[in-house]
């Protein structure tokens, strides 16, 4: 079972998306997903997320394989937006579907941290004085280290 | 010739996402071929190397040939 990986240079309906994965996936008990959205700050006008079509994809669907090697999962979605994007658009969508929730959960938890620090975009904001690009985040970092200490 | 692609902030230090120089090009022609200040950078621990769309594990044994495409890759901001 391959997963649904896909990168978007316009707006994908999260809800939508998820209703429709659930539906595909009757025989699984939960659905776990998470969706990430462009914060809305003060003075940040626009996000912009750019990445490296010969690595980004091809390493999304590597993560996407890893999840599913660790927990049973029914199905797996990860789609992520790319390209100029406002307050409140969907940057990352997961969801796992398992007969169990814990498998559920884990799974979109992996996935996310495993996006978070490692997949292939690189970010920048544009502020009323111009675009600065977005440093990785050491919590990030930390979040992706805890499922190497625990050894799941 | 050979493609480079810059991402991320190097685009912004390149002045342009691409730039074509001659082949052949190994690690030193690439240092070679970039500014002063860019160099610097790219010849950093943080930057990764991919040929052809294969990240290098070793950075200086960039051997690229005429129609290669090489991504200079600074760290990622994360998703």
């Amino acid at each position: 079972m391959a997963g649904d990986i896909r990168l978007f240079d316009s707006p994908f309906a999260s809800g939508a998306a998820i209703d429709a994965f659930a539906a595909a996936h009757p025989q699984a008990g939960g659905i776990a997903s998470f969706t990430g959205q462009v914060r809305l700050e003060g003075d940040v006008l626009a996000l912009e997320l750019s990445h490296y079509a010969p690595l980004t994809l091809p390493g999304m669907t590597a993560l996407g394989a890893e999840v599913q090697a660790r927990w049973p999962l029914a199905g797996l979605l990860i789609w992520h937006r790319t390209g100029l994007m406002r307050a409140g658009e969907p940057i990352v969508l997961v969801a796992a579907a398992a007969r169990h929730r814990r498998d559920a959960f884990l799974a979109a938890d992996f996935a996310m941290d495993h996006l978070k620090s490692d997949a292939w975009f690189w970010k920048r904001e544009q502020r009323a004085d111009g675009w600065h690009w977005i440093e990785p985040r050491e919590q990030d970092h930390a979040d992706l280290a805890r499922w190497r200490d625990s050894a799941a | 010739m050979i493609t480079l692609v810059f991402l991320g902030r190097l685009a912004d230090q390149a002045g342009g996402a691409g730039r074509q120089v001659p082949a052949p090009l190994d690690w030193a022609g690439l240092l070679g071929v970039l500014d002063s200040g860019l160099a610097v950078q790219i010849a950093s621990d943080r930057v990764r190397l991919a040929l052809n769309g294969a990240l290098l594990a070793d950075k200086t044994e960039l051997q690229a040939e005429e129609g290669d495409e090489i991504a200079l890759l600074p760290p990622v901001s994360g998703g």
